[in-house]
């Protein structure tokens, strides 16, 4: 394994080389991944020609996927949070503060894993959401949360290393709790809506591509993902 | 990418991958046949199935971690029902509410249900419980679970959080099980639901003043209920070291924000040692 030194992240270079180790029963998938960066493509990040990025393959391809929709979520709310809607309440600025918090570390924390294999920063598209309107930022908030929850419990599978599903799994509960909270600001007690939660309690799931689709209608920078069947 | 590399390279750290293979015959028998059935371009889809194989876990791990998120939610449906069933507990106004966990928890049972028999096990009941805590004797912690409906509010806070945690500890003993994980994760993002909203209507209904939907932990305890029986539910929740990373040091936010933005996992030992002899009745 290569010991490149990123000049982003700089000394976040060392936590992401213990992040590789962290999941010591996985030792073996880990090495392998390591091994196999030297003769195989498709753990590389693909940067395409038209200045999207894509999320490349592998346990790194599903934490850039995560990556790429926590900048989303992050960058939402810090919008929202600059510009507030008009008639915003202390409590509602106090949870949406809170969530760009989260967001914000979501998506500094997969950076700094990533280190030299994290897609580019992505340059959001947020012109078809008016910023002055409680009900447009709490509906585009819901899309968001709704969207992002559906994405970690449909990639959950893809994942081979058991640190790294226990760490989307610490992060998909989060993001279901925004969610629920979104949804109960919208209309109290709608917390597990029938379109996200089905008859058997199971919350809804979509594949990378479903997900994708929706996510790149708010970025100017495309997200691809050439090995799970999708292009923008 | 060359498959024989990749089984050296797998050697160095682990030992015993031939072993691993060599006595599941269909696994390695399929290796043969690689090279001229399988496109080149289809190698690392293959031999993740091949891995998937030879490292997956048995039918019987799966009927475990299944039956042991049946019996706790046999314990969430059980304590729901019961709330629902006791009158002047629960104000008109947030039946509807409080239903729609009931709805989920008793759906999840069904669902799991379902799920090990399909998987060639045999479904357990649910055990003999005490929402006092007080493992059948009816004085434990939480004596007016029933009759007041902070305390109520307060138990059913606690059941999700730590339902959410030990989900959440489950999702490795799964990998490479697509249907089951996914399902795992989808009960487990539903229980998350449930907490934030709990959270959120103990604040509203003024129980706790600084409640969030979300675990914010200080330095020192991860609980953030304010039931101090409650402490060993949320240890752990503490933790701002992600995957190597330290949250505080390396990206400057404070303890609160870095223990809300993930939440921790519990171990099947946890949990059990959690809940059996004080919710659920052990002899």
């Amino acid at each position: 394994m290569k010991t490149e030194i990123n000049p982003i992240t700089d000394g976040a270079n060392m936590a992401r080389r213990s992040f590789l180790r962290y999941a010591g029963a996985s030792a073996a998938a880990v090495a392998v991944m390591g091994a196999a960066a030297s003769c195989s493509k498709n753990d590389r990040v693909i940067v395409t020609p038209g200045g999207g990025a894509d999320i490349g393959s592998g346990d790194p391809g599903i934490l850039n996927y995560a990556y790429a929709l926590e900048q989303l979520e992050a960058a939402f709310y810090l919008q929202v949070i600059a510009t507030p809607y008009s008639g915003i309440s202390a409590i509602e600025t106090s949870y949406l503060t809170d969530i760009r918090d989260h967001e914000v570390v979501h998506r500094d924390f997969f950076k700094a894993a990533l280190g030299s294999k994290a897609i580019a920063a992505l340059t959001p598209d947020f012109s078809k959401i008016d910023f002055s309107s409680r009900d447009k930022v709490l509906g585009a908030a819901k899309a968001f949360e709704d969207l992002g929850v559906q994405a970690y419990d449909g990639a959950g599978y893809l994942i081979k290393d058991a640190g790294y599903l226990t760490i989307a799994g610490k992060i998909v509960s989060v993001e279901a709790r925004h969610a629920a909270l979104i949804s109960n600001l919208i209309s109290p007690g709608t917390f597990v809506p029938a379109d996200q939660v089905n008859s058997d309690g199971l919350n809804k799931s979509a594949s990378i591509a479903e997900v994708l689709a929706q996510a790149n209608t708010y970025l100017k920078t495309k997200v691809s993902a050439v090995n799970y069947n999708y292009k923008p | 990418m060359n498959l024989f590399n990749i089984i050296s390279e797998i050697e160095k750290v682990d030992p015993e991958i031939h072993e691993r293979l060599n006595p599941r015959r269909a696994a390695i028998k399929n290796i043969t046949s690689f090279g001229s059935k399988v496109a080149v371009a289809a190698m690392p889809f293959a031999l993740g199935t091949l891995f998937k194989k030879a490292y997956g876990q048995a039918t019987s791990t799966v009927v475990d971690v299944l039956n042991f998120a049946l019996t706790l939610e046999h314990l969430e449906a059980g304590f729901y029902n019961k709330g629902a069933t006791t009158s002047g507990l629960i104000p008109s106004a947030d039946s509807a509410y409080i239903g729609f966990v009931t709805r989920d928890e008793n759906a999840h049972v069904k669902f799991l249900q379902g799920a090990i028999t399909a998987s060639g096990g045999t479904p357990v009941g649910p055990a003999t419980f005490d929402f006092t805590g007080g493992n059948n004797k009816g004085n434990g912690p939480f004596p007016t679970v029933f009759s007041s409906y902070a305390t109520f509010l307060a138990v059913a806070q606690v059941f999700e959080d730590t339902g959410v945690r030990a989900y959440k500890g489950q999702a490795p003993n799964l990998i490479g099980n697509q249907d089951i994980l996914t399902a795992a994760l989808s009960i487990h993002a539903v229980e998350a639901r449930h907490a934030s909203a709990i959270r959120k209507l103990r604040h509203d209904l003024g129980h706790d003043a600084n409640i969030k939907p979300y675990i914010v932990s200080t330095a020192s305890l991860g609980n953030d209920t304010g039931v101090a029986a409650a402490n060993n539910n949320y240890k752990g929740e503490e933790n701002v070291t992600q995957g190597g990373v330290n949250l505080v040091s390396a990206l400057k936010v404070s303890v609160g924000v870095a223990t809300a933005s993930f939440d921790e996992p519990l171990s099947k030992e946890d949990v059990t040692a959690l809940l059996v002899g004080s919710f659920i009745v052990s002899n």
